[in-house]
């Protein structure tokens, strides 16, 4: 169980797939404006990213590494990620419309997803069993949800600040990043 | 090398065949019309239209949620196309526009500049984002920046400009304005707005029964821009030749120039524009929004049934008029006459209303010809009654129904009619203080009276009639007597009119109304010689359509015989009638009358949609603002008002020529300089300067 634990602090706080890998930064900059946005995107995250993280640890290990194509790795992936985001995007309109009607919009954007495919790659690296696949996907959606709350809710707080021109908008929000990012790796030593 | 690639090969094939197995079971019917839709949207996906993609959009066009020209970026081939698919009539797809009301006011200083805020969003989230008033422009221009179509630019002033070719209604300013202040509004919209508490509005607009957007007219004659004025007024007003020359305009007393010095001539300004469009010659083209196959019948052709039928036209639906007297107009033609609304006149505003395709059915008499019930089979699916208030009250005396004794209505309406009455050299006395007896007076005296008198109960200042027509009767020789309460007629052997026998009063105590009551005076019968009395004593409406046909035992009427509905929405306790003007207020104004037609239309049309009939929230009906009435307005100085031009009393008694004239172009701009443009709380005393 402590591992476990361990396993989540990690991968939400430590090494934040945002703010310490720096992936999915399209998403990061693209939906942070507004917290509401910022809010679906998370949860749209979160959905998508277990699912992928279990799938993608399924291929690998019983039909990859069975059949020894493990260089075949990132493309088959890449694959197996679009056709589930696709799949769910079509399940989720027929079987839960509400559901559908409040994520429809972030599942495209999901698809090529490079944090997606980070935490699915990481998963695979590190050698996880099925359970901690599991953990540590949810648990990297979930640091990926935490950082773009918090920076979505640091956006509208600059939005009040004067801005110099040249910096305004995207530039400003890049050098808030960094030093969201910074504070970040306060975090560095706790596991 | 050969299992990489059969193994991508076989991946493939699965995700595909699941996939496309997929499709099919969690297939969900979409009508095809979205897709049709959707092939002739950009494709861009770029929000632009307030939809979560193009197919969101196209789904919302589908649904009659988005209008044909839903897509910012496409263009109007594009709109063409989707109002084929759609089935709908393309050219008169309705454009949204946006726009901007505030003008800044006088904010020169950048009071919060230096707390370091600069956008508008931030401003509201940290002082509330008050800058001058309540609801005013802000100016750091969110909107500016938001507009992907550059559309809107700060102009010169400080506030945004909207530029209304380049807008393409995507609505993105609407959204990034925090003060709610910018509205990307269809024509029908704008139609069916009536004031409120939020809306940046000036004192005169806030009292015009018809709601006129004033200081924006009055601008654009200040600019040369005739035929903008003319669109403006005509998007509240449709009758505006005849209000520039009969409204007693309450908003001049209401106008903030008023508080130091003469008030703007704002109905001369009016009067202008709209005749500088009959002297035109062309009519300015009026838009109408697409059909929406619904009917709706208008009985009465009055002021308030034109403007209701105008009205409801221009929102789409079609519009039968069915008119009790030969012609349409109502009062404005058979009680107003021609020597302050010439029938000529008349008949270019009325023609130019029917022109939008209008039907109007003439000698139709609610109650006589036809009834509720008929109207309702032929498949109106609203009906709207104004038909005025045209009985006139008794003066209950003896003798008031000789030979020579006239109605009020009664007279001016054979008059108009063109009945030859014979009046010429006769003494003729009228009774009552309102606009009906002056307008008898002034009557009697170009028909060649040899002597006319007006007997009223209370004193001149307590007179109901307009200023003006008082003044003007004064001009014209007419004997006043007043104070004097008629108890008797009496006629000779042969039934003719002789003699009034009236009672003198003197003023006692003010009664509810404030005005103090006329009490007699014992012992003071005065006889005054005369040959035609006429009455006009005030008219209420004639109901008695109601006991005619069935289903109108639940229509509610008040005890002054008008009907009783809420007096915003005015919708009768029969849920698909509706009403306006005189027949709904009791004798009143032609404003009224105007102002209550678009109200009833704008409830017609909530009604026809499905849609609860109510007033808007925190509608601003019959009220002012607080913070707009002024008392002192710095900064104005003395300028006098251009007067304008009258026939001289001793030739226009003897014709029934128009009295008024228009204002010249010179004077009309002159007048024009003098409005402050105001706001809520803004103006601007150096407009002129
Ligand atoms: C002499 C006079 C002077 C006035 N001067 C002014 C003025 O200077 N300024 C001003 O603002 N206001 C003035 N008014 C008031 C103004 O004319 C009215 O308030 C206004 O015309 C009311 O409009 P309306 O449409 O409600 O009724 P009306 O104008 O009375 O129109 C009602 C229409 O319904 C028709 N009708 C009646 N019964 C039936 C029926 N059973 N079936 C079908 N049709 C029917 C009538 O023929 C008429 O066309 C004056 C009124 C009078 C009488
Ligand atoms: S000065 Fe102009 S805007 Fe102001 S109240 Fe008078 S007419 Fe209206």
């Amino acid at each position: 169980m402590g591992d476990y634990l361990v396993l989540a602090i990690s991968a939400i706080l430590v090494n934040n797939i945002l703010l310490a890998q720096y992936l999915g930064n399209c998403p990061f900059l693209g939906t942070s404006k507004k917290m509401e946005t910022a809010v679906g995107m998370a949860a749209a995250v979160v959905f998508v990213l277990v699912m992928a993280g279990l799938i993608t640890w399924i291929v690998n290990t019983f039909v990859l590494q069975t059949l020894g194509l493990d260089y075949l790795r990132t493309i088959a992936f890449i694959l197996v990620i679009a056709s589930l985001v696709q799949f769910v995007e079509m399940f989720l309109k027929k079987s839960i419309p509400a559901l559908y009607a409040g994520l429809g919009i972030f599942l495209p954007l999901i698809t090529t997803n490079c944090a997606v495919m980070g935490v699915c790659l990481i998963n695979v690296n590190e050698e996880y069993t099925f359970i901690q696949a599991l953990v540590s996907s949810f648990a990297y959606a979930v640091g990926f949800g935490l950082a773009l709350i918090l920076f979505a809710g640091v956006r509208e707080r600059v939005l009040l600040g004067r801005v110099p021109r040249p910096l305004q908008d995207t530039s400003i929000a890049l050098v808030t990043a960094g030093i969201i990012s910074l504070a970040f790796f306060a975090f560095k030593g706790m596991v | 090398m050969i299992e990489a690639l059969l193994f991508m090969l076989i991946i493939g094939a699965l995700c595909g065949t699941v996939l496309s197995f997929a499709s099919k079971i969690f297939y969900v019917w979409e009508d095809p019309r979205i897709a049709q839709v959707e092939n002739y949207l950009a494709g861009a996906n770029c929000g632009g239209c307030g939809f979560t993609g193009c197919s969101a959009a196209a789904a919302a066009v589908v649904e009659g949620k988005a209008p044909p020209s839903v897509c910012a970026v496409a263009g109007p081939e594009a709109t063409t196309s989707v109002a084929g698919v759609m089935g709908m009539d393309p050219g008169s797809a309705e454009p949204r526009v946006s726009m901007n009301p505030c003008d800044g006011g006088d904010r020169a200083e950048d009071r919060f500049y230096y707390n370091g805020v600069n956008t508008c969003e931030a401003m509201v989230a940290m002082f509330g984002g008050k800058r001058v008033c309540q609801v005013g422009c802000l100016g750091y221009g969110d909107c500016v920046r938001i507009c992907s179509f550059s559309a809107i630019k700060m102009g010169p002033e400080g506030y945004p400009v909207i530029d209304e070719v380049a807008c393409v209604g995507c609505g993105a300013c609407q959204r990034a304005c925090p003060k709610d202040l910018i509205h990307v509004r269809t024509m029908s919209d704008r139609l069916l707005h009536t004031n409120l508490e939020t809306d940046p509005l000036a004192p005169c607009q806030q009292t015009c029964p018809a709601e006129i957007d004033i200081p924006t007219y009055i601008a654009q004659i200040r600019e040369g821009d005739y035929e903008g004025a003319v669109h403006t007024i005509r998007e509240r007003n449709p009758l505006l030749l005849s209000c520039g020359r009969v409204c007693p305009h309450p908003c001049e007393d209401y106008c903030r120039r008023g508080v130091e010095d003469e008030a703007v001539s704002i109905n001369q300004l009016k009067r202008f524009a709209a005749d500088f469009e009959m002297n035109s010659g062309k009519r300015l083209p009026i838009a109408c929004a697409p059909d929406t196959g619904k009917r709706v019948a208008v009985a009465g052709g009055g002021p308030a049934g034109l403007s209701a039928a105008y009205f409801l036209r221009r929102l789409g639906h079609s519009v039968t008029i069915f008119e009790a007297m030969p012609k349409l107009g109502g009062m404005i033609r058979y009680g107003i006459p021609e020597y302050r609304l010439p029938k000529k006149t008349l008949d270019w505003e009325i023609e130019g209303i029917l022109n939008l395709g209008i039907e109007a059915r003439t000698n139709m008499r609610l109650g006589r010809d036809f009834n509720v019930a008929d109207m309702e089979k032929e498949g109106f699916e609203a009906i709207f009654i104004a038909h005025g208030a045209w009985v006139d009250y008794n003066l209950k005396v003896e003798g008031e129904d000789l030979k020579g004794c006239f109605k009020g209505i009664d007279f001016l309406s054979r008059l108009a009619s063109g009945e030859e009455l014979d009046i010429k050299g006769k003494k003729a006395a009228v009774v009552g203080g309102g606009n009906s007896a002056i307008d008898c007076v002034r009557n009697l005296i170009r028909l060649g009276a040899e002597e006319v008198s007006i007997v009223y109960r209370r004193t001149r200042s307590e007179m109901p009639a307009n200023e003006v027509e008082i003044e003007a009767a004064e001009h014209e020789g007419i004997n006043f007597v007043f104070l004097a309460a008629p108890t008797q007629v009496i006629g000779d052997a042969d039934g003719n009119v002789k003699q009034l026998e009236y009672l003198k009063m003197e003023l006692g105590e003010p009664d509810a109304s404030g005005r103090r009551r006329p009490v007699p005076v014992e012992g003071s019968e005065t006889r005054m010689d005369l040959d035609i009395l006429i009455t006009a004593i005030g008219q209420q409406p004639d109901m008695s359509f109601k006991n005619m046909g069935p289903g109108m035992a639940d229509l509610k009427i008040t005890r002054w015989n008008t009907f009783d509905t809420d007096p915003y929405t005015l919708q009768t306790s029969i849920p698909h009638i509706f009403t306006a003007g005189d027949a709904a207020t009791g004798p009143s104004l032609v404003v009224e009358a105007i102002g209550g037609g678009r109200r009833a239309a704008r409830s017609i049309h909530q009604f026809l949609s499905g849609e609860e009939v109510k007033a808007p929230e925190s509608s601003l009906f019959k009220r002012h603002i607080d913070e707009s009435i002024f008392k002192q307005v710095p900064g104005v100085e003395k300028k006098p008002r251009s007067k304008m031009t009258e026939l001289p009393p001793e030739e226009r008694v003897k014709s029934f020529e128009e009295v008024d004239k228009v204002l010249t172009e010179e004077e009309a701009l002159a007048e024009s300089n003098r409005c402050l443009s105001c706001c809520r709380v803004c103006y601007n005393p150096d407009v002129a300067a």
